[in-house]
């Protein structure tokens, strides 16, 4: 699902912030093309 | 969902298409991870942002879901601790409805 794919990461302070995220997808083969932290509440 | 990324996520929706662009979710509860799936597929429920109308039709997964594809150290070091502390099933259960 991930391997190939370009992935735009909504990461969130209070859950998994983005750079935690990019960590993960770039070791499933994915691209990042965008990341962010969001604070949802 | 903030109103710069909605744009963001448009400009890269245009630019990839809902092929080849995922997005992915660190949501903390199942209803902000769910809006957030919302917002990126059907269009922004709330009308505030520039997703507003705009059913865009990109597939949103929390990153609990795609743990099978992660490198195992990779994913402990940085995520299984928030496995423990969030409501999982909740959060999965929420945001898979999107894709539907």
């Amino acid at each position: 699902m991930l391997k190939g794919k370009k992935v735009a990461i909504l990461g969130d302070r209070d859950g998994i912030p983005g750079p935690a995220i990019e960590e993960c997808v770039k070791s499933a083969g994915a691209e990042v093309v965008f990341s962010t932290t969001e604070c949802f509440v | 969902m903030d109103l710069e990324n909605q744009a963001r996520i448009k400009e890269l929706a245009e630019k990839y298409g809902n092929e080849d662009l995922i997005v992915v979710l660190g949501g903390a509860e199942a209803e902000a991870s769910g809006l957030a799936a919302e917002t990126v597929s059907k269009g922004d429920p709330t009308f505030a942002g520039p997703l507003a109308g705009v059913s865009l039709g990109l597939k949103a997964y929390h990153m609990f879901e795609l743990k099978d594809e992660v490198d195992p150290d990779v994913y402990e070091d940085q995520v299984s601790m928030m496995e423990m502390v969030l409501d999982m099933d909740a959060i999965i259960e929420e945001v898979k409805k999107y894709r539907e």
